[in-house]
């Protein structure tokens, strides 16, 4: 169950949140990756901010050494794989000791907001399948199969 | 995918009790909506008290009550308590061939997707569900394009 919804602010990411979001993720996924999210804030928090969509949450009285709560990522997709335009969410993390509060409910409803906004019609995802908590999370978001299917190869 | 008749059943009564966690039901209220016999219900009502899923209440106005969580419990909890999903544990003919691994590969690409699915969909995301409308127009469909 919620335990509060903590009133927070989603707002653009800036140069200064870069450090934040690498010390998120790191702290998420155990595997810190500076020089990726370096260079995806140089593409999707500088350029074509009308169709890329680099969002944080932060509590709503945040100070500048506060850490984020969460950041979504996601961008419009034109033709790729053969889809109409679309909005693709490609990035997600929460503070683990923040779950259960709405952040990435907030986060969420922010970037499917923004492409609304965009002309946008459908919002797409990718989860591992064995990654049951982002899954349940967007299954709650609403989020259905699509019409596609993932394939891949070991390369030899 | 086929699911039982207990499996559906079981979904039904779980997801009409937990509709409302702090009401309570009897078998025959459950049955009634879904047109479905009571005998067989109250087989179902069982296995999912014993789960620990419902608890009985007793009494003249007694019934089951849901005690999980709905943001908890999933599809593939309760199809489990029923029925094992998938070809786990079943021998296919001809599985000691190359060919029978090859299909027995093929088949649990299958089954992965299917625990993966019911293993996703929670008692309150199925209310929502229920209570979305269907899409208004279907998926446009296009070529192949892919980056390359």
């Amino acid at each position: 169950m919620r335990v509060t919804d903590t009133p927070i602010r989603i707002r653009r990411v800036k140069a200064s949140d870069v450090a934040k979001v690498i010390a998120l993720d790191a702290r998420v996924t155990g595997l810190p990756k500076s020089t990726y999210w370096r260079d995806l804030f140089a593409r999707f928090g500088r350029r074509r901010l009308a169709e890329r969509f680099f969002l944080v949450a932060e509590p709503d009285a945040a100070a500048a050494r506060t850490p984020l709560l969460g950041f979504i990522i996601g961008e419009v997709r034109a033709w790729e794989f053969g889809s109409a335009p679309c909005g693709w969410v490609f990035g997600l993390a929460v503070d683990p000791d923040r779950r259960l509060e709405g952040v990435g409910e907030k986060l969420f409803e922010a970037i499917s907001a923004e492409f609304r906004k965009a002309g946008m019609d459908k919002m797409r995802t990718m989860v591992a399948r064995d990654n049951l908590l982002p899954l349940r999370f967007f299954r709650g978001e609403g989020m259905m199969a699509g019409p596609y299917i993932q394939l891949e190869k070991d390369l030899e | 995918m086929k699911l039982q008749v207990s499996s559906q059943l079981a979904i039904f009564a779980v997801l009409e009790l937990s509709a409302a966690p702090e009401r309570q039901l009897s078998v025959a209220e459950i049955g009634e909506k879904y047109g479905i016999s009571s005998h067989h219900l109250a087989k179902v009502m069982h296995v999912l008290g014993r789960a620990g899923v419902v608890r009985a209440v007793r009494g003249a106005h007694g019934g089951y009550q849901f005690s999980g969580n709905p943001r908890r419990v999933t599809l593939l909890d309760v199809i489990q308590l029923f029925e094992p999903l998938g070809a786990d544990g079943e021998t296919l003919v001809g599985e000691a061939t190359e060919e029978g691994r090859a299909l027995r590969r093929v088949l649990g690409e299958v089954d992965d997707i299917a625990r993966a699915t019911l293993g996703s969909i929670t008692l309150a995301t199925m209310h929502k569900i229920v209570e979305r409308k269907p899409p208004a127009r279907p998926e446009r469909k296009a070529a192949h394009a892919g980056r390359r």
